[in-house]
């Protein structure tokens, strides 16, 4: 009798498991998809995308796609842009808010608690707010439509979180250390550059990502203050792309994929430290 | 010694000046220019006629104002009767040591990472009347009936829209859901399985009552993502048809860059700033986490 009520326990048991990762396995499938149907339109075709097997492998794989949204798409220009944007904003990010979160956690004067609150009131901020003052500075000063337009706004919204999550690992690092750097005559330059700053470096590589990932996507302040196509970023870029190849998928497919490739490499290599970060952006509720 | 080296002044000027210049000027500054500008009469060349509360009293009577907030309102309640549950249920299986625990969690995070000018084009394309995946799903599973124009159609555009961005943003909830429960610890868990708790009674009376702190920052994070809501729509409906996916950012942009109501779109924007923190303000309050 207890032989066959266990074996009828480890039956259900079985079958949940079962159906459990069913069901993982069907959401998994429901997320991963469409990219991988992306890749395959942007290997295709407009005869083989618009005739019946919309789905399928591409029969034939036309690389040529990529060459063609790469040249005639100007998305080599779209993508150098983004990576130029991208990577100014995310060492002026480190170097200003790894500065700053030291000087607020770690040295002593009467306003640091009061620029703290100032620096982390602006985690609430939505773009939204500043988009038609600095349009109109940004006219203005004539930097419409120029590299500093995008970089500006970049660093200054990637300050607060920066600062946040620098400021809690410098926090983190015991006393001790700083004076012993102090004892044996580091200036206070030298303790920040070569003591402390080696030791946050969990916390600057979650920061770049971050960063990375808020620039590499972003569209509202691109749209606004670029429309050279010479100084535009993928997000934009593949807009105006859009419009040009209206019924040529493939192309327009290729032209997604390079804007998107970056980031599932990094994310892949990454995997780890962006889940991370991402979590850090979180809890700082 | 040490004091001196910790409180020198120039190097705390340094150190923080340059970031609170750039900071103040590009984000906090702006926020009372948009609000000044809300108060403004003004397309942008010369100088606006000052208006008062004008621009708030005709928001509030606008029927397309009305029904932006209407929608981003059906956006933030889908995401949290729709979304959170789903990521909830998968953050809990994920964290129940699951086969394959690690290798979903990166699978399903994947969309998240993606620029939402992509996920839009993606699902426009996924969505296409005559060529699209959807439609032709259905009909190789025999419901071609079913098959329409889905961005296209009144009845159907907002649903439509709302979906890509379930579809983006699961992963990311479910990821902070799933470090909070992993948090907890597990002698926790242990102790209520010995006092003879099943294991729904343990997610009822322990995991998620230990999870509140994150579960209220989902909650607050896909309210004001609905809010503020901006590329998605931009780029997949540009609020059409006849306005059913139009939502409070992408009228502030029609407003100001298409229309040259720079007072009137400022008001918009000024009152998402506010509806932000207002619901902010909300659930932090009625989540107490103490």
């Amino acid at each position: 009798m207890q032989v066959v009520l266990q074996k009828k326990r480890n039956f259900t048991k079985y079958i949940g498991k079962i159906l459990l990762q069913g069901f993982l396995i069907i959401v998994a499938i429901t997320q991963i998809y469409p990219l991988i149907w992306l890749t395959f339109f942007s290997l295709k075709d407009n005869s083989e995308i618009f005739s019946g097997d919309v789905a399928g492998l591409p029969q034939k794989f036309l690389w040529s796609n990529y060459t063609k949204a790469l040249s005639d798409g100007h998305v080599l220009t779209y993508f150098f842009n983004s990576v130029l944007v991208t990577a100014v904003s995310i060492i002026l990010v480190l170097i200003l808010s790894s500065m700053t979160g030291y000087a607020i956690t770690r040295m002593k004067w009467k306003l640091s608690g009061l620029t703290m609150t100032t620096i982390l009131l602006g985690m609430m901020v939505p773009i939204h707010a500043a988009l038609l003052p600095l349009f109109m500075v940004l006219k203005n000063l004539g930097l419409l439509n120029t590299y500093w337009a995008l970089i500006i706004p970049y660093v200054a919204f990637g300050i607060p979180m920066a600062v946040f999550i620098l400021g809690s690992f410098f926090n983190g690092i015991p006393r001790e250390l700083e004076e012993a750097a102090v004892i044996d005559g580091c200036g206070i330059y030298k303790t920040f550059f070569f003591i402390v700053l080696p030791l946050v470096r969990p916390a600057l590589s979650t920061v770049a990502i971050f960063t990375f990932l808020s620039c590499w996507n972003e569209l509202m302040f691109a749209v606004t203050f670029i429309n050279k196509a010479s100084y535009q970023t993928l997000t934009v870029g593949m807009m105006s792309m859009v419009g040009t190849y209206i019924t040529q998928w493939g192309i327009i497919g290729a032209g997604l994929m390079i804007t998107t490739i970056p980031t599932i490499v990094i994310y892949l290599l990454l995997n780890k430290q962006v889940q991370k970060s991402m979590i850090a952006g979180a809890v700082k509720g | 010694m040490m004091n001196s080296v910790f409180s020198n002044k120039t190097a705390i000027t340094i150190f923080v000046l340059p970031t609170l210049l750039i900071f103040c000027g590009i984000v906090l500054v702006p926020i009372f220019v948009s609000s000044y500008y809300s108060l403004l009469d003004w397309n942008g060349v010369g100088k606006g006629t000052f208006v008062g509360l004008n621009n708030y009293v005709e928001m509030f009577n606008d029927p397309r104002v009305l029904n932006s907030i209407k929608n981003s309102l059906l956006f933030a309640a889908a995401s949290i009767f729709i979304q959170l549950p789903l990521s909830l249920l998968l953050a809990l299986i994920l964290a129940s040591n699951v086969k394959g625990e690690g290798f979903y969690r990166t699978v399903y995070f994947i969309p998240v990472l993606i620029s939402t000018v992509v996920i839009a084009q993606l699902w426009s394309k996924i969505y296409n009347a005559d060529y699209g995946l959807l439609n032709s799903l259905l009909e190789s599973i025999g419901l071609s009936h079913l098959a329409q124009d889905w961005l296209g159609q009144k009845h159907t555009a907002l649903v439509a829209s709302f979906i890509p961005t379930l579809w983006q943003y699961v992963g990311y909830h479910m990821l902070l859901m799933y470090a909070g429960a992993k948090s907890i610890s597990n002698d926790i868990i242990e102790a209520a399985k010995i006092d003879g708790a099943s294991r729904i009674r343990t997610v009822f009376s322990i995991t998620l009552p230990l999870m509140r702190p994150i579960l209220k920052v989902c909650l607050i994070f896909s309210v004001i993502g609905a809010f503020k809501v901006f590329d998605l729509i931009y780029v997949l409906t540009n609020g059409g048809p006849f306005f059913t996916t139009e939502v409070p950012s992408t009228l502030m942009y029609t407003t100001i860059f298409d229309t040259y109501r720079y007072g009137y779109g400022s008001a918009i924007s000024v009152f998402i700033i506010l509806e932000c923190l207002v619901f902010t303000v909300i659930i932090n309050k009625y989540f107490k986490t103490e």
